[in-house]
């Protein structure tokens, strides 16, 4: 069996969305599970309303950096590595609650909603990405 | 697994062509997955990319999956990344 792609996504920012499905795509190619758990900042990425209308970017960001035109938006991105693979993405419970959001309130690239439990079930006690 | 010599790449009709030219990392890999559920075990999908490192990556993903990475051949201004579809 192998280790899944366990993953934890509190930044909301476009660029570290980007890398995060960057890393959930490639692993989904490779046939490996994918195991996401949204919190926070991330969570409120998701919502159905704002989801790909374009955000910050993380403060270490260097705004004069040329944009990169040909990289697939990140929502595109997890889309295509949802099709492609086994990608699970589940909103964090108490999350959910901070911001005042249901799971119906999001976009349909999030599974369902979830507590830190089945998350960590499903890391299978492989390591975990906090970005 | 052995790639093929640039002739024999030249020589070889793929069953399938994905243009994913002007597509950033991890683009034309996904594509190629894409592609590679289209097609039978034994096919070849013939995946065009301005992106130098596809190649490499295609390379990787074909011997962790299963798939047979044929080799890549320069076209121009971009690489004719070859891989048969392996189970």
């Amino acid at each position: 069996m192998t280790t899944p792609l366990s993953l934890v996504l509190f930044s909301g920012t476009e660029d570290k969305l980007h890398a995060a499905a960057t890393l959930a795509a490639g692993a989904a190619a490779m046939g490996r599970p994918v195991n996401v758990l949204l919190q926070y900042w991330a969570l409120d990425a998701f919502r159905a309303d704002r989801i790909g209308s374009g955000g910050r970017l993380a403060f270490e960001a260097d705004p004069e950096a040329p944009a990169d035109h040909a990289a697939l938006p990140w929502v595109e991105t997890l889309r295509m590595a949802k099709e492609l693979g086994d990608v699970q993405i589940r909103a964090c419970a108490g999350s959910l609650d901070y911001l005042g959001l249901d799971v119906s309130e999001l976009d349909p690239l999030v599974d369902s909603a979830g507590g830190i439990a089945a998350f960590f079930a499903d890391a299978e006690d492989g390591p975990i990405t906090f970005i | 697994m052995s790639t093929l010599a640039p002739s024999e790449l030249a020589g070889l009709a793929a069953d399938t062509v994905v243009d994913a030219r002007g597509a950033a990392c991890p683009g034309p890999l996904l594509d190629a997955k894409r592609a590679m559920a289209t097609i039978p075990v034994g096919a070849v999908v013939e995946l065009w990319s301005t992106d130098p490192v596809t190649k490499v990556d295609v390379e990787a993903w074909s011997t962790k999956v299963g798939h047979a990475y044929l080799g890549a051949a320069e076209a121009d201004g971009y690489d004719r990344v070859f891989v048969r579809r392996g189970r």
